[in-house]
Formats: C-alpha cells, structure tokens, sequence
C-alpha cells in the first residue's frame, strides 16, 4: 500500500493529521495507531522515538518502517506539561523499550505501563531532566555557551 | 554433575555476575549483569551511559556548521559516517546542493572507513574469542596491519588519521590528487587480497565455527521488532540496507550487492561483515574510476559560523554506518542552531536485542554473541 494510502486510511480512522515526516494522531490513539501500521499496513521495523520540547508541550515521535517498500512513516503524539503522560508502546514494539527509557531520561515523560520504567543514560539518583529546555545549561564550573550577541 | 554440587546450586539459588563495565571483551564500558544458573543465563540486564556525553544538549547551543565534528566523536571506530549522517540532514532541510564530485569522494571516505571498522572488530572479536584463536592476538594484530594502511590513507587525504572532519555540509573538505585516487584503489586489491588470509583464520577453523555457529540467534520477527540494523538485520534474512533503501551521495549510481545471510546467528553476522568488506572494495575501485571533475564545495563562504540559519521544520536522514543505520532527526526553529537533533545511534538498538536472546546461552557465548553484534559504546551513550 502506497505511503500516501496509509496516511489517508490513518486519517480516516485515528483522525491523524499530517506533518513533514509522517501523521499526528491523538494521545489515546498512539499504541492502536501503531498497531494498525504493524499489523495491516506492513510497518513491522521499529526505528526509533524522539522527542521534542516545546512550549507547554512534549511532543513524542515513533518511527516505523516496512522493510519491503522502504517507506518510513513518524506518529506523534503532543503531550501537555507539567505532567506528560503517555501509553508505552514496549508491547506493540519492542524496541521502544529502551527508547522510552531515554525519553523519560532526558525529557521526564512518564509512560504508563512501561516494563522497566528506569533512567537509562543518567545515575539513577540524577535529578531533572537535561534535554528539557528549562534545564539550564549552566555548569557548577560556569560554562556558558557564547551567544553571537557577547564578546568573548 | 555430582549430587553436592546440586544442592549447593539450590541452596544459592541464581548468581548475579556483573560483566563490566571494565572488562575486556564488552568493547568500551557496557555494564552486563548476568544472572546465571551454573553456566547458564537465565536474565541479562545491560546498563548503559557510563559513556555518555549529552551531545543532544550540546547540539542545541551550537551553530550548524560546528557541529559536524563534534559527532565525529560518537562512534569512534567510524566517525566520517557520523558526520555525513548529519550533514546529510541539514542539506535536506536547508535544500544545501551538493557538487557531484564531493558526494563521490564522501563515498569513497565513507566506504573505506567501514572496512577499517570491521578491521577492527574482527580483530577484538579475535580477542573475544581468545584461546579460540590461537590466544587471540594473532588475528587482531593482521587486521590491525590492515586497517593502518587505511589510516595512512586518511592521514595523507586530510592530515587526521581518524577524526578526519572530511564531510562538510554542502560539500567536502579535501580533495583527491590522483596519486591518492591509485593509493585508495590500491587499499582496495589490498582488502580483497587479505580477506582469503583473514578467512583462513576465521571461517575454515573448526574451533571458531563452533563458538560461532548456532550462538546468540536472532529471528527475523524479533529483528523487525526490536529494531536492530544493519549487518544484524541482514544477518537474520532482512534485506534493507539504507545505502538502498534511502540512496544519498553517490550510492544510487554505484553497482554493488547487499549480503543477505538466513541464519541470524554470530557466524551469519560475521559473514555479513566479511561479505560488506568485499563490496567496499568493490565500491571503492568504481569510486575511483569513475569519479567526476569539477568544484568539491560551493557554497558561499560565511564570516560567522551563525549566520547560517535553516527554516523551521523537521527532517530525518540516514546514512549506513559500519554497524547500521545511523540517523538524525533534526528539528528546527528557524534559528542558527538546531532546536532538537536526536541521534539514532544503531548501536544502542543493537544492544537493546541482549535480553532478548541471553536467557539460555553459556556465559562464554554471551560474549561471543557480544562481539558479533559490534557495539561501540561511545555511539550506544552518546
């Protein structure tokens, strides 16, 4: 089935709207989106999860692949701060296991239902989360990145 | 087993063995708790990040064009990959053209950079399997023979053995004389000649098939799932390959194969790689004939690295490094620096199969499942 296919039956069911890279599709519907795509549309490959922090947001992204065709598809979710919540999709994919635990790393997304809900590249007693814009990147040794607008 | 031994077994119940993070065979700092029962896994839980660097948050306070270097540093037995899968995705965003002979030669970089990277994994798998090997150092040290050639050849192209800094975004650095044009073509013959030598000490001894067949088998369904890539993926009967599957640089006009294996087992993952060794040669000596005249960079020179801005969107580029495909997922905000990149390291997505298929090997196959597999932990922490 042709990509564009896809995005119109997702459309149809989900109520998923496009963007660059593949469909936005409400919260509740993440996990039966991506299994529609797995099982009906051929997208078994997991790529992989990102995420991106925007103002008052989280936005969570899912790739997926059919291997046969070559077509990469992205579902994203927007997930509302403080608190943002999401269905692991670990058990549509596997691969998101390790993904998500990133994400919740880096940007404290909780994911409901996650089998291993546990920081994955920081200490485990870290606190915060770094890839969140408010985190300040200010050092304890007082490194600021230069801005073009100060003279070094 | 005698009767002592059982009850002693029970009474202990399973042991917890960590593996790492300072051990020799888990290829940098990867931490491996194994949770055995006698010799075998019942549980193998990898931890990670003892390794990592937060090149994502850096990547956000500098502009584009700096930051080409720095993930040349990820993976670092592969770095010009890194480096020409982000500036792959800043050209596709930014609507960068590049001149036909800088993306032949990013080409020729990039595949002569993956057969000095299988160099140096056979070599430490070689050190993996040890005893297997004659003691093990025998292998490493002819791959490493090797793979210095290779490095030489970068030392002359770009002044750098190995952070070669070779990829620019809308272009190439360096450019190649034709003295280097015969030296790359030379590596070439050299790499398919050393690979009979090196298959005489790998494949035809009964010893290393043995640790190596039917050891750490992956499924094709649980390849898909997990997300694993490149030679692991095509060990297990996938065949998708980025150079294929999303052509970039000079790829859709070069004329090789992809190696397929069925087995996904440690011995179909190390032919794949042997296999991708021949195909780079193979890559390597069109690259050479036929690489086309003309300007290498065009863009217009800027004074201040910010004054480079891209418009807001998102983009995801690929390239297939050495251990699979490596990608960015760029978001940006219209501003000189990226507002979010997130780096699809494939080894973390290969380290990310362990638990899936430990439970049940003997602790000596995790370890030679381990180095089938390839991770570089400077790529899995980022």
């Amino acid at each position: 089935m042709p990509a564009a296919e896809v995005r119109e039956a997702l459309r149809l069911r989900f109520g998923a709207v496009d963007f660059a890279l593949g469909v936005e599709v409400p919260r509740e519907a993440l996990l039966e989106t991506l299994r529609a795509l797995r099982d009906l549309h051929g997208y078994r490959f997991y790529i992989c999860a990102s995420a991106t922090d925007r103002e008052g947001e989280v936005e969570v992204v899912h790739g997926v692949r059919n291997v046969d065709s070559g077509d990469s598809l992205w579902v994203k979710v927007r997930l509302a701060k403080p608190a943002p919540e999401v269905d692991s999709a670990a058990f549509v994919f596997a691969g998101a296991e390790w993904h998500e635990r990133e994400i919740l790393d880096l940007f404290g997304v909780k994911f409901r239902a996650h089998p291993d809900p546990r920081r994955i590249l920081m200490p485990d007693e870290y606190e915060g989360h770094p890839l969140l814009k408010a985190f300040p990147i200010d050092t304890p040794w007082g490194y600021r990145p230069p801005t073009s607008t100060e003279k070094p | 087993m005698g009767q002592g031994v059982e009850i002693v077994e029970r009474e202990l119940g399973e042991l917890a063995l960590n593996m790492g993070p300072q051990h020799p065979s888990t290829h940098g700092v990867l931490r491996l708790t194994l949770h055995l029962r006698g010799e075998t896994v019942v549980k193998a839980v990898p931890g990670i990040g003892y390794l990592h660097r937060g090149v994502e948050k850096l990547a956000e306070t500098l502009a584009y064009d700096q930051l080409a270097p720095v993930f040349e540093r990820d993976d670092y037995l592969g770095p010009t990959a890194n480096s020409l899968g982000y500036v792959l995705v800043v050209e596709r965003l930014g609507g960068f053209e590049v001149p036909r002979r800088a993306a032949w030669l990013r080409t020729l970089v990039a595949e002569l950079q993956r057969v000095a990277s299988h160099l140096v994994w056979l070599g430490t798998l070689g050190l993996d399997l040890g005893g297997a090997l004659g003691g093990g150092t025998t292998l490493y040290m002819y791959c490493f023979r090797e793979r210095e050639t290779i490095l030489d050849f970068m030392e002359e192209l770009t002044g750098t053995r190995f952070h070669t800094n070779f990829n620019l975004i809308g272009g190439a650095r360096y450019d190649l004389t034709p003295e280097l044009a015969a030296r790359a073509g030379a590596l070439a013959d050299a790499a398919e000649r050393m690979l009979g030598e090196l298959h005489s000490m790998t494949s035809r001894n009964v010893v290393f098939r043995q640790r190596m067949e039917r050891v750490g088998v992956i499924p094709p369904d649980l390849a898909l799932a997990v997300g694993v890539t490149g030679p692991v993926l095509r060990a297990s009967g996938v065949r998708y390959d980025v150079r294929r599957g999303q052509p970039y640089d000079a790829y859709p006009e070069l004329d090789f194969e992809i190696p397929v294996r069925q087995a996904g087992d440690a011995l179909a993952r190390f032919e794949v790689r042997m296999a991708e060794i021949e195909q780079s040669a193979r890559l390597v000596r069109q690259l050479v004939d036929g690489l086309p005249e003309g300007p290498i960079f065009t863009r217009k020179p800027l004074k201040n690295p910010k004054a480079a801005k891209l418009k807001p969107g998102e983009a995801y580029a690929a390239v297939e490094s050495p251990r699979g495909e490596l990608g960015y997922y760029l978001v940006a905000d219209g501003g000189s620096n990226p507002y979010r990149l997130k780096i699809h390291a494939p080894s973390f997505c290969n380290l990310q199969i362990i638990p899936h298929i430990a439970p049940g090997l003997l602790l000596a196959d995790v370890i030679a499942t381990l180095g089938s597999l390839d991770p570089v932990l400077g790529d899995v922490d980022r």
